[in-house]
Parts: structure tokens; C-alpha cells; sequence
């Protein structure tokens, strides 16, 4: 197992994993937070489409995806586009325009492919510097983000009630969010990114004693699926992404039996 | 501390919100002093069933500084350390109602703050209104005439053609 891990021919493919591991699931924890989970389904199509359309026209995968999800997320915010219909719609169109531009050109269909799969192992330097970029953006943006965005949650008449800027921050996190889905659909494929955001999340708001705890915990969360998946599908010879969301549903399975097993606890 | 009182449908609620911009306001003007802070909660405290975040994390979202245990009224200091989604209706409703008048607001405004509230978290909500809060204001909506009395230095009665001054037990 250990010689799958540090095999230098995955260095690069692992690294740039293990770092959208341990991000996309807080971004998913303030996805969840904000009742938008949904959303991350929404933006990872988007990318994946323009992430074609890009290729279609020349412009680098991971420029095309990256343009794409921030357009949705600017647009998101600024048609204050929230619920379910919007981003169903927003997945409809994403998946729509990945099938045909894939059908359409030949490169398309293979990245196509590649993103609906999810081969981490074509993970290379630019999806590197793209996943630390992000890395410096959160590391800057989150901590200045996180009080008002749970005050918008909890007090949401606070930002109305004295004239504050709100959009500023909405549009920051959701571009965040969209930036995180590019690079994480381009490296771990759709579904993967998706299940990244929406699973360890959605376990740690269960578990996790505290807000601060939640974060960290989702994104140990994630770096433990994924590694387990990235071993499991070298070893076993299996694609990457159904590896990685098979796991981690496995661990929600876990989590709901031991969920279930645990006494009910009354106040 | 203002009191406002009056029957089902008179715009109670409707006039706080038009304070805090979130109603369109049809005729008449409501002027705010410049820089003024508001503080504003809903009649109904917003609560999901799942939700990890803890007491004091609560009150940081809300914007109080330091929230230290011995600060707090009776009661809400062993909330802290708990999550919010694991806090009986009435335990979390007090915290929530704290959040706001902990906070550096100028003006906080509750709107039927007692809705939901058992006898003895109710008595514990009015023990905590009764606070001194340094010369800042309140204004407190609710049909709720007894808590008003007690907790108000001032109290209008909404009527039909206008507001009438009330008496109260705190002068």
C-alpha cells in the first residue's frame, strides 16, 4: 500500500488530490451551512462543460473550467439564484453542453470522459499550481469570510438593517466555491469533486462537537476517503472517481450505523 | 426600553421591519440616526435540526466579542459549550435572544420574543431583558402585556387611530 502512495510516478496526481481533499469538503461545509449543496452539483457541470468548450476553442481545460464555474458563481449571486430550481437548471445545462460538445470534437469526447470517470492520475503541474492557488485564496479569504456568513445565516435581516455590503461576501464564497469546483472537477472528475463537497460535510455536521470542528473534521474527512480510494483503485485497477464516491458512501453508511446504534440523548 | 403592544394585525411586527429596511414602506418616513446600529430578531429564532455549531460559536456569528461564562445571565453560561441543535426550543431561543443584546447595537429590536417560551424560560427571558444595557435602546414588540410592563420603561398601546402611552410596572 505504501509503495502505491509513494510511487513517483503518482507524486503529482496524489499531492494535487490530497490538497482539493482536505479543501473541497470545507468549502462543502459552508455549502452546507448556506442549504446550497446542491449548487456544487450545479458548478461542477458548469465547468465541466466549459472546461470543453475551452478546449473546443484552444484555451487550456483548466482556464475554461475555471472561467465557467466563477461565470456561474458571479451569476449566482448576482441574480441572487438560490434553491433548488436554479441549480437544477444550472446542472441540466452543464450536463447537456458537457455531452454534446464531447459528441461534437474529438479531444472533447475524451475529456469527457475523463471528467465523468474522474483519472486523477492525469493530474499533472498546472492542476498543482491551480489546487495551491486555492489554497492561498481560502487560506486568505476564509477567516475574513466566515463571521458574516454565518451571521447571514443565523441573523439574516442584520446585513439589510445596517445598509452593509452582504453581496461582497456572497459573491467571495461563491466564487471560492466555483474556483474549488473547476480545479476539483478538472482532477477528480464530477462526481468526485461533488462527493468531496457534499459527503464529509454532511458526516461532520453529525459528529463534529463544534463549527471549528466541522471544518477540520471534513477535511480530515476527505483527505482519509481519498487516500483510502486513490490505494483501492491502483491497487484493485479500478477508475479513480466511483472508487472515491464508493468510499466515501461507505463511510456515510458507517456513520448512519453508528448513528443509529447510539443511544437518544434527551435535554 | 420601549414597549409596543396591541392585538393581532395591528403592524406591529411590520413597523420593526420597516425599521430594519426589510418592508416597503408606502407612506410616511422613518429617520435613523447616521451610523446608527440595529439589532433585529424575528418572532420565529431560526433553527435547523442539524446544525454543529456550539453556544459560544453562536454568539461569535452574532458579532459578541467576548463571550465569557461569567458575563452571562443565570443560565445561558453551560449553553456555551453545546451545540445549538442539541438545545431544548426555549434554551436556544434565550441564547438567540442574547446574541442580539450582547452585541455593541444601539437600538435592538425583539418581536414577540416570548413566543414558544415555557413559564420558567419566559421568567428567565424577562430577568434577562431587565438587564441594565448601558443606556442603549430596545424596542420589544409583542402581545405579551405582562412581560412589557415589566420590563419597559415605556409602553405604547397600538390602536386603530394611533398610539396611546400605556402604564408600566418599571416606570
Amino acid at each position: 500500500m505504501t509503495e502505491t502512495l509513494f510511487d513517483p510516478l503518482f507524486r503529482l496526481p496524489l499531492l494535487t488530490g490530497l490538497l482539493l481533499a482536505g479543501l473541497l469538503p470545507m468549502l462543502g461545509a459552508l455549502a452546507m451551512l448556506r442549504e446550497e449543496w446542491l449548487a456544487a452539483l450545479g458548478l461542477a457541470h458548469l465547468a465541466s462543460a466549459s472546461a470543453l468548450l475551452g478546449q473546443a476553442l484552444g484555451v487550456p481545460a483548466v482556464v475554461g473550467a475555471t472561467l465557467g464555474a466563477l461565470g456561474g458563481g458571479a451569476i449566482k449571486t448576482f441574480l441572487s439564484a438560490r434553491g433548488n430550481i436554479a441549480y437544477g437548471f444550472m446542472i441540466l445545462a452543464g450536463w447537456s453542453a458537457t455531452l454534446l460538445i464531447g459528441a461534437n470534437t474529438a479531444l472533447g469526447e475524451q475529456l469527457a470522459q475523463a471528467l465523468v470517470e474522474g483519472q486523477i492520475y492525469f493530474a499533472g503541474l498546472t492542476e498543482l499550481i491551480a489546487g495551491l492557488l486555492l489554497l492561498a485564496l481560502c487560506i486568505r479569504t476564509l477567516p475574513r469570510l466566515m463571521q458574516p456568513v454565518l451571521r447571514a445565516r443565523f441573523f439574516p435581516r442584520y446585513e439589510t438593517a445596517n445598509q452593509l455590503p452582504a453581496w461582497r461576501w456572497h459573491l467571495g464564497l461563491d466564487l471560492l466555491t466555483a474556483g474549488g469546483l473547476a480545479i476539483g472537477t478538472l482532477t477528480l472528475g464530477l462526481m468526485g469533486a461533488f462527493a468531496l463537497v457534499l459527503i464529509p460535510a454532511w458526516i461532520t455536521f453529525r459528529l463534529a462537537p463544534s463549527w471549528r470542528w466541522t471544518l477540520i473534521g471534513a477535511s480530515l474527512t476527505g483527505v482519509a476517503g481519498y487516500l483510502l480510494a486513490f490505494v483501492a483503485a491502483l491497487e484493485l485497477d479500478q477508475p479513480f472517481g466511483p472508487m472515491l464516491v464508493g468510499v466515501l458512501l461507505g463511510m456515510t453508511l458507517l456513520v448512519r450505523s453508528l448513528e443509529r446504534s447510539r443511544p437518544m440523548q434527551l435535554d | 426600553m420601549l414597549g409596543l403592544w396591541g392585538p393581532n394585525g395591528t403592524g406591529k411586527s411590520t413597523l420593526l421591519k420597516a425599521i430594519v429596511r426589510s418592508t416597503r414602506i408606502f407612506s410616511g418616513h422613518i429617520e435613523l440616526q447616521p451610523g446608527l446600529k440595529l439589532a433585529y430578531l424575528d418572532q420565529q429564532p431560526l433553527r435547523r435540526s442539524v446544525m454543529p455549531l456550539t453556544g459560544r460559536e453562536l454568539l461569535w456569528a452574532a458579532g459578541v466579542q467576548a463571550a465569557r461564562p461569567e458575563v452571562l445571565p443565570d443560565g445561558l453560561a453551560p449553553l456555551l459549550n453545546r451545540r445549538i441543535d442539541r438545545l431544548s426550543g426555549g434554551q436556544y431561543q434565550l441564547l438567540w435572544i442574547w446574541s442580539a443584546l450582547a452585541t455593541d447595537a444601539d437600538l435592538v429590536l425583539l418581536d414577540e420574543p416570548t413566543n414558544h417560551l415555557d413559564p420558567a424560560n419566559r421568567a428567565a427571558l424577562i430577568e434577562i431583558l431587565a438587564l441594565e444595557r448601558n443606556g442603549r435602546g430596545m424596542l420589544i414588540v409583542s402581545h405579551d402585556h405582562d412581560l412589557l410592563s415589566r420590563v419597559c420603561s415605556r409602553l405604547l398601546e397600538v390602536r386603530d387611530r394611533g398610539l396611546i402611552e400605556a402604564p408600566t410596572t418599571r416606570g
